[in-house]
């Protein structure tokens, strides 16, 4: 004889928790955390190098976490932009977990920091379920990769904030139609934003940043159809 | 595959709930997940088997429940489902939904023990939250 109890327990629970205290604390001490998600190579430590740069030049204090399964090579690269970084190997997992972030900031994070942008996993599927204590999701597509993909990646691109499309310099050769593209994104998540960005023609260059700053700065930042649950 | 830590994450809050139930076994797990989760749940089958080895939990039969994808428009009160890939666009008007019904869930919603002597209390008693 066995008997069942109602646990409606989110299974997540426990990261949406440690997600909140991170958001609350980092925003009690004026940093607000931008969460960058797209697929492995579509050029997150490329347009974050560039947008942190821009921040070092603005006298705006950033600072970069930067997740991958193995080497620090990413690390090494943002460094170069003179801002503080900090490499998180995750092991193997493919996502970061609010309190892996929030280990991660113990003891390092400057007091003063205003902007902290996280560099997730490369990987379109798994870290769109995490909540990183974030203020702004930001995803990326390079016109490499498809139009379809918010398609194919319907949690992440619906769950954005924001949605750069990267290596535009390279849109002709790759056959990029940019408005089956919109249409897409528009699909899975009306309204939200989409801006060109080409690291190598300079296309873009300082919106990341400037969308950071007017979240920080406390404007309204776009709420996915997806997010809005039982409506 | 982040299925590994959300079997992990189930089998935590359910070793949790027994724990301080004092119930030495469980029957079933039955779980809602929501079409739009991003959750295969194959894997996370898959998955559980492996994590509640060792624990309370193991041989506890793991019951998925699929919750289909809705969204609602005020306007033109019309609730319409998203499918897959979703479109969250009104079928009727063409503008952008006012949000999700259904389809993001990922929640334990039952567990069966199978210690009778744990089942003395009543069934659908708040459980305290713990870490």
């Amino acid at each position: 004889m066995c008997r069942a109890v109602d646990l409606q327990r989110a299974v997540l629970a426990k990261n949406e928790a440690a997600a909140q205290i991170l958001r609350t604390e980092l925003t009690a001490r004026g940093t607000t955390v931008v969460n960058l998600l797209s697929s492995p190579g579509s050029g997150k430590t490329a347009l974050l190098e560039r947008e942190l740069r821009l921040a070092a030049e603005r006298g705006v204090s950033a600072a970069a976490l930067t997740a991958d399964l193995a080497t620090e090579n990413d690390a090494r690269r943002l460094a170069r932009s003179g801002v503080p970084v900090k490499q998180v190997l995750t092991d193997g997992l493919c996502h970061l977990e609010a309190d892996m972030v929030a280990r991660h900031l113990h003891d390092w994070l400057p007091e003063s920091t205003r902007l902290l942008f996280v560099e997730n996993v490369g990987n379109l599927v798994c870290p769109a379920g995490y909540d990183l204590g974030e203020s702004l999701r930001v995803v990326l597509a390079s016109v490499t990769e498809g139009e379809d993909k918010p398609l194919k990646y319907p949690s992440a691109f619906g769950l954005a904030q924001l949605v750069i499309v990267t290596k535009t310099d390279m849109a002709e050769a790759a056959e990029f139609d940019e408005t089956a593209f919109r249409t897409h994104v528009e699909q899975v998540n009306p309204g939200v934003e989409v801006v060109l960005s080409s690291v190598r023609d300079g296309r873009g260059a300082g919106t990341l940043l400037d969308r950071a700053l007017a979240t920080a700065e406390g404007n309204r930042v776009h709420t996915p159809v997806m997010a809005r649950a039982g409506a | 595959m982040h299925e590994m830590s959300l079997a992990v994450a189930v089998v935590d809050q359910v070793e949790t709930a027994a724990r301080s139930r004092g119930a030495i076994g469980v029957s079933s797990i039955e779980l809602e997940v929501g079409e739009l989760a991003g959750v295969v749940a194959d894997a996370l089958a898959f998955c559980f088997e492996l994590a509640c080895a060792g624990t309370v939990v193991e041989g506890a039969e793991l019951i998925t429940r699929t919750v289909p994808g809705t969204a609602r428009c005020t306007p033109c009160a019309e609730v319409w489902p998203v499918g897959m890939p979703p479109c969250l666009l009104c079928p009727g008007c063409g503008a952008a939904a006012d949000g999700l019904v259904s389809g993001r869930e990922l929640q334990i919603r039952e567990v069966r023990w199978a210690d009778p002597e744990a089942s003395r209390e009543e069934a659908h008693q708040p459980i305290t939250e713990e870490s």
